[in-house]
């Protein structure tokens, strides 16, 4: 890793400040940035690390949605009472993300801006309806991730928080890769009264939503109702792991699997 | 250079360092505490596992300026005055580890999972919480063996 200056600022603006200077990158829990810069896949002159800033974490509910800071760790996602109780999909996501250490201090915030094509949370953004809310506005989940390792976000921007629309029943199933555990495939399925939401990680650039099955859920959500479905896809990923024949063999699998999870689940009171 | 001054198994220290420096090598080049490995440096093995103020973490994966004021505890931190902790010598007792480079991650790993998961801990429930360690000896079966009794052992303790 090559050596940078190191910034802990103590309030959000004085963390803005720092970031509007060139070649400077936020640092939440480090999990993704400092392995990437220890490959040197990545190079900063600047580090705002963002321990210092106050009241970024924890899990609350807020006006029917649920609002999760970005600090918070996906060890505390994972145990969140009020989440096991109010979206408990979330939380099992959580505590399929990496290992318990990575757990204990890798966040939220740092992971969907970080936009890792295999990470598991932008397809609960995508399939939770989520807002990203930052310093400087509100940006809706459906327009965040742009490509690879590419948010909407600029420069200056620091996601606080991401709200969560509650699903009345929702379920996350993905194929782990053995070592690191990030998604070779993962699906998010989320139902709404008035529509299914179908979000898919891993497989591509990043993350997409699958509008065929989404209408065939939206009338009978089953797996039966999927059962024949050979959904058009966006190119699909190919490492040493999984060739692109193989993910998309994965996604329909995938979705499947949260489909059946979900499905046996009780639908949420409100 | 940077001034970094943090509580090390309950020791005020304190060193000169670069912002890149990573905790891993805090603790093993500045400190001489050479019992906490860096197997993988890539955040998968957890031979690096450390308690930052009581939490689990990979130090091969912490900037040692951003632990500033905080509380480590390493392996060497753990011992009693009047002999091993109970987790220490449920590895010694059960055979936990073959060549031992894993070791001292795995313990302090078992540690924060009693922390986590209290003592009375099922095979099953120890293998999937011990996702972040490796040991390529493979010997898993005396480790899970060995974590159960160590946990168990910590409540008594």
């Amino acid at each position: 890793m090559r050596d940078f200056t190191y910034h802990r600022p103590k309030t959000l603006d004085d963390a803005a400040a720092l970031l509007a200077v060139e070649d400077s990158r936020p640092m939440s829990g480090g999990m993704s940035l400092l392995p990437s810069m220890k490959l040197r896949l990545s190079d900063w002159a600047h580090i705002v690390d963002l321990a210092a800033v106050p009241n970024l974490s924890g899990v609350r509910e807020e006006g029917g949605q649920i609002v999760v800071g970005a600090r918070t760790t996906h060890v505390q996602v994972a145990t969140s009472q009020l989440l096991h109780a109010r979206l408990p999909a979330l939380a099992e996501l959580a505590e399929g993300i990496g290992d318990p250490l990575v757990r204990n201090r890798g966040t939220i915030g740092g992971s969907i801006a970080n936009a890792d094509p295999a990470a598991d949370y932008p397809s609960a953004v995508l399939a939770l309806r989520a807002t990203i809310v930052t310093n400087l506005r509100e940006i809706s989940g459906d327009t965040f991730f742009n490509g690879l390792f590419e948010t909407a976000l600029e420069p200056c921007e620091i996601v606080t928080a991401v709200r969560f629309a509650r699903a009345r029943r929702a379920a996350y199933a993905k194929y782990r890769h053995p070592a690191s555990r990030y998604a070779v495939v993962g699906a998010f399925v989320a139902q709404y009264d008035d529509e299914v939401r179908v979000a898919v990680t891993g497989a591509s650039s990043h993350v997409f939503r699958i509008a065929e099955i989404e209408a065939l859920l939206r009338d009978n959500f089953s797996v039966a109702a999927i059962e024949s479905v050979a959904p058009t896809l966006p190119a699909m990923n190919a490492d040493l792991f999984a060739s692109a024949d193989y993910r998309a063999h994965l996604v329909v699998e995938m979705v499947r699997r949260a489909v059946a999870a979900a499905s046996s689940r009780n639908a949420l009171a409100d | 250079m940077l001034r970094v001054a943090m509580r090390v198994n309950g020791a005020e220290v304190s060193g000169e360092i670069e912002a890149r420096t990573l905790l891993v090598e805090f603790l093993r080049q500045h400190l001489g505490l050479t019992g906490t490995h860096v197997g993988c440096d890539t955040t998968q093995c957890g031979c690096c596992t450390v308690h930052v103020n009581d939490v689990g973490m990979k130090s091969c994966t912490l900037l040692a300026i951003g632990c500033d004021g905080a509380d480590i505890t390493t392996i060497e931190g753990l011992a009693r005055p009047d002999g091993l902790h109970p987790m220490q010598a449920a590895f010694c007792d059960n055979h936990g580890l073959q060549c031992g480079f894993c070791t001292p991650g795995m313990i302090m790993s078992a540690t924060d999972m009693v922390r986590r998961k209290g003592h009375d801990l099922d095979a099953a429930t120890v293998r999937k919480e011990l996702e972040g360690n490796i040991c390529r000896c493979t010997g898993y079966h005396n480790i899970v063996k060995a974590v159960q009794a160590g946990a168990a052992a910590m409540k008594t303790a």
